[in-house]
């Protein structure tokens, strides 16, 4: 039997101490995976309590913790770390033709930093928990909140250097390794995805982890920039969350483009219609996410002006946001699909990232989001984005890659169950949300007036729904990994040239260094030959 | 050539690729630091544009002398650090350890001077949540003015330090002739990160100690 990656050394330490850009992926899904599923716990016990108007299950204190636990868990250790940490680990030195990323001992400190940050946010929601929101805001966060604010900043501080240290190995690697004959605009849409989202970590995470910085100290000192009665801008400290956190969404979004467009070019069997489209709308969306911030900020007090500038601005993301989705569209046009579980998680994607996309329209809205600002609308929407969009293409790739990653076959009409039953699921949970917030109904409130009630249980009924849908996997997956039938080399019949290799892939990624001399997703070319 | 070989990590083709995949990045690091600092120049920027008479009359408070000097110390500090590149590109061992050693010894300087300052800013009552007392108007503001110097100070001289131990670092690799002309990226991506911690002073020293001494 031939060596691959997985039987290169066994042990426990061969894992922590590995090098290997795929082991460390690995390492980076289980812990992901774990987060995913106490920030879900959180979510669970939050849509159990929205059932009755009145909060009777937990207290108010108790309901506060618990959607700012789920936010900081989802947000940080789950959404952000997610395509890039795991299936971007993975693939990107495979996608080019090299042998690792650029700087593997960085890799694996990334993962540590990660790991240090979970365990401080971890700790702190067993000490407690925290009652800001995700969002941190001033002087709430600095000078009010009796909850473990700092040892949550501290994590979200550190996991943020995770990040900068991932997206500079990507960007290093994609320019400096890749393999002969692989130019530019050879690359896999992926790697484009990466190489835009690499460039989003590296230059807002590092204005997230100053403005922690600044939290914590002023925590610690009772005085800083942001304390209002000093003089200080509690304003300030929202330009430069959102600063970060608006460019945040394309870091969740923009590899779950690159994902879809790698599992729809292959079951369309059919080149990306526009595919130096594809790759430039994606790093319009990366550059774009820089000057759209203020948008959360309608209603915070900033200028008339400002406000009318920043609206304009998001509205012009949903320029290259429409490239993409009109050219998947157009790939699957004429294409000879078939509808295997990873292509159902992409075509649900496509769906429910457009529903995101457009109320997002509506929130740039300067009037109108003076009503739906902080409803259940602006909940919606970014959950459509951030789960509905990303979370989909992330199982979606999860399905597609995972034959190459552990060298198994899982069953496929359990996986294409799953994927119907998230995306039924996810729709029936936050579909409502949108009618209820367009009502009037505010986030973060456990209570609410009666006539709301029917839509809340609709949404908790929903959640229930994912859930099981978000659960499956996880065991036929593991399923697979003892009785699944070993995978061939290609089982998609896919291009790529993560595919000409075994699979499992053995350390070194290739048996000899590839040499590219063809374009990408090559597939109507092949099939015309064939047929 | 043997030797040259081995200094060249299993995921790269060859020397030359390593070097610029660790030139490409620390310049990509460097892009993270700026921002890092711009978010303190932004916090700056704002409290002083709104608070302009207490930024004057706490700038006046710091000391500025020690900090010309510092300028002056860090500025020379990038000559050597300049000349120790010089010295690897042409391999003159001894003369890179000496560049080195003296670089060290400027940005230890640096620090030294430093200590004295914020020794002198403890005494004279100037560190805020501490022992902060100023009889003048607008005293909060004032407080205001020397937590963002001593947050921008902080952080910065954080830099030195850690650039002071890396280059400390190169040095004793070179005393052991860990570098070749054809191989000295270490040295290479040290000195690009020194300069970046002595343009970042050449911003903060005129914003911080010379608001209104024009
Ligand atoms: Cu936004």
């Amino acid at each position: 039997m031939k060596t691959s990656y997985l039987t290169a050394g066994f042990g426990l330490w061969s894992w922590l101490a590995t090098r290997d850009h795929k082991r460390i992926a690995i390492l980076y899904t289980i812990s992901i995976t774990l987060l995913f599923f106490i920030g879900g716990a959180a979510v669970a016990l939050i849509r159990l309590d929205l059932l009755t108007p009145h909060s009777e299950l937990v207290s108010i204190e108790t309901y506060n913790k618990l959607f700012s636990m789920h936010g900081v868990i989802m947000v940080w250790f789950f959404l952000i770390p997610s395509i890039p940490a795991t299936l971007g680990n993975f693939l990107v030195p495979m996608m080019i033709g090299a042998r690792d990323l650029a700087f593997p001992r960085l890799n694996l400190l990334s993962w540590y930093l990660y790991l240090l940050g979970a365990l401080f946010a971890i700790g702190a929601l067993l000490a407690g928990g925290v009652d800001t929101g995700w969002t941190f805001y001033t002087p709430f966060s600095t000078m009010f909140s009796n909850t473990h604010v700092f040892a949550v900043v501290a994590g979200v501080f550190v996991a943020g250097f995770s990040s900068i240290l991932t997206g500079l190995n990507f960007i290093v690697t994609i320019h400096e390794m890749r393999a002969p004959g692989l130019t530019w605009f050879r690359l896999p849409l992926f790697v484009w995805s990466m190489y835009a989202t690499s460039l989003i970590l590296v230059l807002a995470t590092p204005v997230l982890a100053m403005t922690l910085f600044l939290i914590a100290v002023e925590r610690l000192f009772g005085i800083g920039v942001f304390d209002p009665a000093l003089g200080g801008g509690p304003l300030l400290f929202q330009h430069l969350f959102w600063f970060y956190s608006h460019p945040a969404v394309y870091i969740m979004i923009v590899p779950a483009m690159g994902v879809a467009s790698e599992i729809i070019g292959c079951f369309a069997r059919n080149g990306i219609f526009g595919y130096r489209f594809m790759a430039y709308a994606m790093l319009a969306i990366a550059g774009f996410g820089f000057l759209v911030w203020g948008h959360h900020m309608f209603v915070s007090g900033q200028s008339a002006y400002a406000g009318t500038v920043f609206s304009l601005l998001t509205f012009l993301v949903s320029v290259p946001s429409a490239v993409k989705v009109f050219n998947w569209a157009a790939t699957l046009y004429k294409g000879r699909i078939s509808f295997d579980a990873p292509m159902l998680y992409a075509l649900g994607f496509i769906g429910l990232f457009t529903v995101g996309g457009l109320t997002g329209l509506f929130l740039a809205s300067l009037g109108l989001d003076v009503h739906l600002h902080d409803t259940y609308f602006v909940v919606a929407h970014f959950h459509y984005i951030m789960v509905g969009g990303a979370v989909m293409a992330f199982f979606g790739g999860i399905h597609f890659w995972w034959p190459k990653v552990t060298g198994r076959l899982y069953p496929d009409a359990w996986a294409r169950f799953a994927a119907l039953l998230s995306f039924f699921g996810f729709n029936l949970t936050f579909f409502p949300q949108f009618i209820v917030g367009y009502l009037g109904m505010p986030r973060r409130y456990p209570e609410y007036p009666p006539e709301f009630q029917v839509w809340n249980v609709l949404s908790s009924a929903g959640a229930s729904v994912l859930a099981v849908g978000y659960a499956l996997p996880l065991f036929y997956l593991f399923w697979s990994l003892r009785y699944g039938p070993p995978a061939p080399d290609n089982p998609w019949r896919a291009k790529g040239l993560e595919w000409q290799t075994p699979s499992p892939p053995p350390p070194e990624n290739f048996l000899a260094t590839p040499v590219v001399a063809a374009e990408p997703y090559a597939y109507a070319d092949e099939d015309s030959r064939s047929g | 050539m043997a030797s040259v070989l081995s200094t060249v990590a299993p995921q790269f083709d060859d020397a030359e690729q390593q070097r610029a995949a660790a030139t490409l990045g620390m310049w990509i690091f460097l892009a993270t630091e700026i921002l890092f600092f711009g978010v303190l120049f932004a916090a700056y920027t704002l409290t002083r544009v709104r608070h302009p008479e207490a930024f004057a009359a706490g700038s006046r408070l710091t000391h500025v002398t020690l900090a010309s000097l510092n300028t002056g110390v860090l500025l020379t500090s990038s000559l050597t650090m300049a000349l120790a590149g010089h010295a690897a590109r042409t391999g003159a061992r001894r003369a890179l350890v000496a560049w080195l050693g003296l670089t060290v010894a400027l940005g230890a300087g640096f620090l030294a001077i430093k200590g004295i300052e914020y020794r002198l800013d403890f005494t004279e009552h100037l560190v805020p949540a501490l022992n902060f007392a100023y009889a003048g108007p607008r005293a909060d503001q004032v407080e205001l003015f020397f937590f963002v110097y001593f947050l921008v100070t902080g952080v910065h001289a954080l830099h030195v330090f850690i650039g002071v131990a890396a280059i400390a670092a190169i040095a004793v690799m070179a005393s052991r002739r860990a570098f070749t002309p054809a191989y000295f990226t270490p040295v290479e991506v040290t000195g690009l990160y020194w300069h970046l911690v002595d343009i970042v002073w050449l911003f903060v020293y005129p914003l911080l100690y010379l608001v209104s001494r024009a």
